[in-house]
């Protein structure tokens, strides 16, 4: 059938167009990233590359990207314990136990408005009980905020993943004497590890993500965030191309990575908490 | 006697013993660990988004400020309410807001649904193309505005200089007043289309095989089996998926504030932009309350839509 055959070759002509214009701008900033100022100013192909601007960005005399790298680090791995821990176990109260149809309701549909709802809602009241809280421009803060950001999402993705486990094998821990309690650390989260796993990094990927919240609840070095970073270059009056394109492509290193190794699980986490509310 | 004997000799069965108060809070017991478990995530939505909407509603009455250092909290009652009538940027900001909802929405769902349709009809490489796809969803949106700012520059950016080779003089893009908004536009295409794809593949995947063949046995050509086989079945799912980008597309911040920070002007100064300034470059803390409550009670609206819609589909299907 060469119709056939033209037919799929053109599809995918026009997907591999597609993936070609998704991948462009970061190809291009990662080479400006490589570039000296006078090759970015004369914008020639050809160029020799350099790790000036990334030396710059990280090792600067003015340079505290480091400290918000590290920021972000703490940021994401904080969030990312809270939300897993308080998700996991309210997911399975929820998805194991008989409710009373109302609760779940109740609680199923807050967290679809707390998902929904846009962020710059919350962000007074967060800036306000922060200042008075005196957390105002730690890690802590944004870590608040972040878990309030992440909640939802991981919530659904461990609700489907525990829901996906027969009951049985909680029935026959529990003839064997075991109680609710054990048969979750034991059976349940064993058996889910790579879902946590998926849901985890997701968490923490959303969080090294997040621009409105640090901007918004920190201020200095010891707590604002790579994002927060890169947004004061694009301010400063003489605008440094080349360190600006560096950050913005250390910035989409985690993101990379993380699809590099679980695109499927990402894919399916992604479309469930598009889908489940 | 045979009957007797197969009972349990635990003696709870017979004569339940009364359990201490410690006995029935520990989560050792079944029920109590229901309860117990339900309890952080409970905490988490008392405190830290039922407190702040509250908090927000209060803030909306009232005149708030830092005075060297300490709080100052003041009773308007609907002052705010007359601010927001008579701010000229008010209706400008909500003006561009809808009119970037509604172009990212169609323009995205009309894309999204294509590349899906496409995928769903090659058996190579489609691990490979969602792979690429679904890397824009993931990247920090403050990067993709640096990575688009970038690009967009008058001088030096990428879209400029390929211009130039074929004999255009480029705009000035994000400084632009009649092109301002649509460069965000542009760049929220590269970042939100693949969310469309990835609902509509998924939607596409799960309709029946078997109407497919059957309709082609019945001699209907490839356009025929779309336009009346495939987007019947799957117009819910396409709804659906709209629904949920308008609700996000009104989150967008990030971009605006990396690419044109709402100018020049007003120009691309969408809701969240407007609500930002006030808090924390006007700092009238009362008064932003009461915009960012009337946007949250307008989301609301389409959230609601949105769950009665779904839960429509879902018993549909």
């Amino acid at each position: 059938m060469p119709r056939r055959r033209w037919q799929t070759l053109l599809l995918h002509g026009f997907l591999v167009l597609v993936a070609l214009y998704i991948i462009a701008p970061m190809l291009f900033t990662f080479a400006t990233s490589l570039k000296y100022q006078r090759d970015i100013i004369s914008g020639s192909f050809s160029f020799e590359p350099t790790m000036l601007n990334y030396d710059e960005l990280f090792f600067g005399r003015r340079s505290s990207f480091i400290d918000l790298t590290r920021n972000s680090v703490v940021v994401g791995t904080g969030s990312m314990v809270v939300v897993i821990v308080t998700a996991a176990l309210a997911a399975y109260s929820l998805s194991r136990f008989r409710w009373r149809k109302i609760y779940t309701a109740v609680i199923m549909s807050w967290l679809v408005f707390v998902h929904m709802l846009p962020p710059i809602t919350l962000v007074g009241p967060f800036h306000l009980t922060a200042r008075l809280l005196g957390i105002y421009d730690t890690p802590l803060a944004v870590i608040m905020a972040h878990t309030v950001l992440n909640l939802p999402l991981a919530f659904w993705m461990l609700h489907s993943y525990f829901t996906d486990i027969p009951l049985e094998l909680e029935e026959a821990a529990s003839i064997d004497g075991a109680n609710r309690m054990q048969s979750f650390w034991r059976i349940i989260l064993p058996l889910t590890k790579p879902g946590l796993a998926a849901t985890a990094v997701l968490v923490f990927v959303f969080s090294w993500k997040d621009f409105l919240f640090a901007l918004s609840l920190t201020r200095s070095k010891a707590a604002t965030t790579i994002p927060v970073g890169i947004a004061s270059f694009v301010q400063e009056y003489n605008i440094r191309y080349g360190e600006m394109a560096a950050a913005a492509f250390f910035a989409t290193l985690p993101a990379l990575i993380l699809v590099a190794i679980a695109q499927r699980q990402i894919v399916k986490g992604l479309t469930l908490g598009a889908l489940k509310g | 006697m045979e009957q007797q004997s197969s009972l349990p000799r635990d003696s709870s069965l017979i004569r339940p013993e009364k359990k201490s108060f410690w006995q029935r809070i520990s989560p050792t017991n079944d029920l109590a660990f229901r309860n117990w478990a339900i309890m952080p995530v409970l905490l988490i939505l008392i405190l830290l988004t039922l407190q702040p909407a509250l908090q927000l509603i209060a803030m909306s009455v009232s005149d708030v400020g830092f005075e060297g250092g300490a709080l100052q909290w003041e009773y308007v009652g609907g002052k705010h309410i007359q601010e927001m009538l008579s701010d000229p940027v008010v209706p400008d900001a909500f003006r561009n807001t809808l009119v970037y909802v509604v172009v990212v929405v169609i323009v995205e769902t009309a894309v999204g649904l294509v590349l899906a349709l496409a995928v769903s009809r090659v058996t190579h490489l489609v691990g490979f193309y969602r792979a690429i796809y679904v890397v824009p969803i993931l990247i920090p949106p403050v990067a993709i505005g640096t990575i688009w700012r970038l690009m967009y520059d008058y001088n030096y950016g990428i879209i400029n200089q390929l211009l130039t080779l074929v004999g255009i003089r480029g705009p000035t893009w994000t400084a632009d007043p009649n092109l301002a908004l649509i460069s965000v536009m542009i760049v929220d295409f590269w970042h939100w289309t693949s969310f469309l794809f990835l609902i509509l593949l998924a939607g596409v995947e799960s309709l029946p095989h078997e109407l497919n063949e059957a309709a082609r046995v019945d001699g209907a050509n490839n356009w025929q089996i779309y336009r009346y086989v495939v987007l019947p079945l799957l117009r819910p799912t396409i709804l659906v998926a709209m629904m949920l980008r308008t609700i996000f597309a009104f989150k967008v911040f990030d971009q605006v504030f990396v690419l044109t920070g709402g100018g020049p002007g007003t120009a691309s100064t969408v809701i969240s932009m407007y609500i930002y300034e006030v808090f924390f470059v006007q700092f009238r803390l009362g008064y932003g309350a009461l915009l960012a409550l009337v946007t949250a009670l307008l989301v609301s609206i389409f959230v609601i839509f949105y769950q009665w819609l779904n839960a429509l589909v879902r018993a549909r299907m």
